[in-house]
């Protein structure tokens, strides 16, 4: 549908990032030459081996962790199933769980699996968010049982950008002796984090959303911590996951670690500029047209503006054309028949509801595209305003 | 990203008589802000009950837009009679398909149509009159009664798929099940009851097929370049060759089971099964 082949102006951070390039030259050598197994005795797979040790010692370092705290998985989805059960299994006579209602699907899905395939064994408490996105402290508070096994509360919403205050409501968890999980997706890279002064006991990452590629992931498990092994084999990661380990997309990973932490200061500066600037335009731009999520309390890349009275589909396939990249909580785009879960919790109305759009920028992105899409967008948002039954004009 | 047909795509972005017709003879105004669609139809109706102009204002996804536009095309130059008739299946095949999910676009296009048509001759929707049993998305069980026996559905997530039904927060999906359960016994039953009265003998059965062919189904492939040829048939089992555009697009098999299978075994035999010749 595309009608240029200019390149592609890629605002879709949130839901992947480009390899960087340094990431793939450090991963090239363990998908061509150094294929042994690291858990082998020779000599040929113990260098594999090591390039696991410094890896972890990598992603250790950007976490403000130790690496024996660091456990390779999957994806971020395996990361935080792994957290929650291991909790549950920890504490099996404790049956709560608390969370909020704009978690990813990979904690939604898990907690409502969790009260429904099990015959409403589990008791599920999902805090509430203002319009703002964000949470009630005193509700959080109250929510906190003797029965509650495991808090889990993202660092980052994915959809909005909103940083919850998780350093704080660990702290809360811990004094009721209650664990702490934080999916931290979107967060690590982005923001600083320092998990040695903090009572986290699991953080959950993706490497795909920091420049590594797709298919790894980390949990982080606090020294400490009682851990129940969600995926059993062999002796790999401490005995904490089963399986061969994924050796080039862990390097890839720690240096995609090591990148993040050498950019973090562009990440605030440089691509919150650019965001800042994006949003700014856009929103003075085009009427009827309003930011979703906290104004400050956000991720430096990130910004959810919806349009009103347009669908989101449709829209991005409008930008496809002009070959812009970005996503929506619009129910079409997922085959859903309900809009966006976090912005419904956020009482969005339907009006605006329908047509998110969220842009998420990276430091690969420039001025000449911000500029590119402000100047895109207006004539895209009218045409389909146009045709709509609901404006009316301004 | 949705796999759409090229009709689609260019309906979507070129559409076709995109608007409002002043002094209207017929408005159909349906969906809703909440239900994430909407279409209002408005047409002008000459006195020999031809439709001579028809616009449309469309909230809603690509194949929400492709469809009104489709739509419109479709009725200009049709008797009100001819346009009551037009299913959402031929607004479907008109876009040379859709995808499962968005078949409740095709079904508001038919049922704006259905809505402008009824405020021409100053009539009440039957459809309106139901029971809602969707509180989302607003949807009665009379719809959802139509679409099961309209399109042969079989599960509660196609029910959603084409109503939109039970699409929200799910908690009708119970009352769903039944009505299926319920129209589907009765569907078989009353088939079960007709095959008995009206059996056919192999002769009558190909004959049956081969009018069926003839009067509904090759007219909808010609209208996109493509064609059907009747192999043979053997007990229950129609072998097929389709021709044309049909024979290279991709959905050929979609073609075969979702639209020539489904009008065989409505208007001949629910039994039939029906394949392409190898």
């Amino acid at each position: 549908m595309a009608e240029t082949n200019d390149k592609i102006v890629y605002m879709d951070n949130n839901a992947t990032t480009k390899v960087a390039p340094e990431v793939v030259d450090a991963m090239l050598p363990y998908l061509k030459e150094l294929y042994g197994n690291p858990s082998s005795m020779h000599t040929f797979g113990g260098q594999v081996g090591q390039a696991v040790v410094e890896a972890r010692s990598k992603i250790a370092d950007l976490l403000g962790a130790q690496p024996e705290e660091i456990t390779f998985t999957s994806c971020g989805t395996e990361s935080d199933s792994t957290a929650i059960l291991s909790a549950l299994r920890t504490f099996p006579e404790k049956r709560h769980v608390v969370t909020t209602r704009v978690e990813h699907p990979a904690v939604k899905s898990l907690c409502e699996n969790l009260e429904t395939l099990t015959g409403h064994k589990y008791k599920v408490t999902r805090l509430k968010v203002d319009e703002e996105g964000m949470v009630d402290m005193a509700e959080y508070e109250a929510a906190l049982t003797d029965d509650t096994a495991i808090v889990s509360v993202m660092w980052a919403n994915n959809e909005t950008g909103n940083i919850y205050p998780v350093e704080k409501m660990a702290t809360m968890a811990r004094a009721r002796g209650i664990l702490f999980h934080t999916d931290a997706v979107q967060a690590v890279g982005k923001i600083p984090i320092n998990l040695k002064e903090l009572d986290i006991d699991f953080l959950s990452l993706s490497g795909h959303k920091l420049h590594a590629p797709k298919g790894i992931g980390v949990l982080y498990v606090k020294r400490g911590t009682l851990f129940v092994p969600f995926l059993t084999g062999g002796h790999q990661e401490s005995g904490r996951r089963g399986g061969t380990e994924n050796v080039a997309s862990i390097v890839g990973l720690g240096r995609a670690c090591e990148l993040a932490a050498e950019k973090m200061d562009e990440e605030n500066t440089k691509v919150k500029k650019l965001r800042d600037r994006l949003e700014k335009e856009l929103l003075s731009r085009i009427p009827n047209s309003r930011l979703n999520g906290h104004k400050t309390a956000r991720l430096p890349n990130t910004t959810n503006i919806s349009f009103e009275y347009v669908e989101g589909e449709a829209i991005l396939l409008h930008m496809n054309r002009y070959n812009i990249c970005a996503s929506s909580g619009s129910a079409c785009t997922s085959g859903s028949l309900e809009p966006s879960h976090v912005l419904r919790a956020m009482g969005v109305p339907f009006t605006a509801a329908h047509g998110s759009i969220r842009f998420s920028l990276s430091i690969y992105n420039t001025d000449e595209e911000v500029d590119y899409i402000v100047e895109k967008m207006p004539a895209i948002i009218e045409s389909l305003r146009k045709m709509s039954p609901f404006w009316k004009g301004n | 990203m949705w796999e759409y047909t090229d009709k689609v795509q260019h309906h979507f972005l070129n559409p076709q008589n995109v608007g409002e017709l002043e002094n209207a003879d017929g408005t159909g105004d349906v969906g809703s802000l909440a239900c994430g669609d909407a279409l209002k139809l408005t047409l002008k109706i000459d006195e020999n009950e031809i439709i001579t102009d028809a616009k449309f204002k469309t909230f809603g996804c690509a194949s929400a837009i492709a469809s009104s536009s489709v739509l419109t095309e479709m009725v200009i130059g049709m008797s009100v009679e001819e346009a009551s008739k037009v299913t959402n299946e031929d607004i479907a095949n008109a876009l040379g398909g859709l995808p499962k999910e968005k078949m409740h676009c095709s079904v508001m296009g038919r049922e704006a149509l259905e809505a402008a048509i009824a405020d021409y001759r100053g009539m009440i929707l039957p459809m309106a009159e139901g029971e809602v049993v969707c509180e989302c998305f607003g949807v009665t069980d009379l719809e959802v009664i139509r679409a099961i026996n309209e399109s042969n559905l079989r599960s509660v997530e196609e029910i959603t798929n084409f109503t939109k039904a039970g699409g929200g927060c799910g908690k009708c999906e119970d009352k769903l099940r039944e009505i299926l359960r319920k129209t589907v016994g009765e569907k078989v039953e009353a088939a079960a009851t007709g095959t008995k009265t009206r059996k056919m003998t192999a002769l009558q059965k190909i004959k049956k097929i081969e009018e069926v062919l003839e009067r509904e189904i090759k007219p909808g492939l010609r209208k996109d370049g493509g064609d059907l040829e009747l192999i043979d048939v053997d007990g229950d089992f129609v072998t097929v060759s389709l021709r044309g555009a049909c024979k290279s697009c991709k959905k050929s098999q979609t073609t075969i089971k979702e639209y020539v299978e489904k009008k065989l075994r409505e208007l001949v035999l629910d039994t039939l099964i029906v394949e392409e010749e190898e």
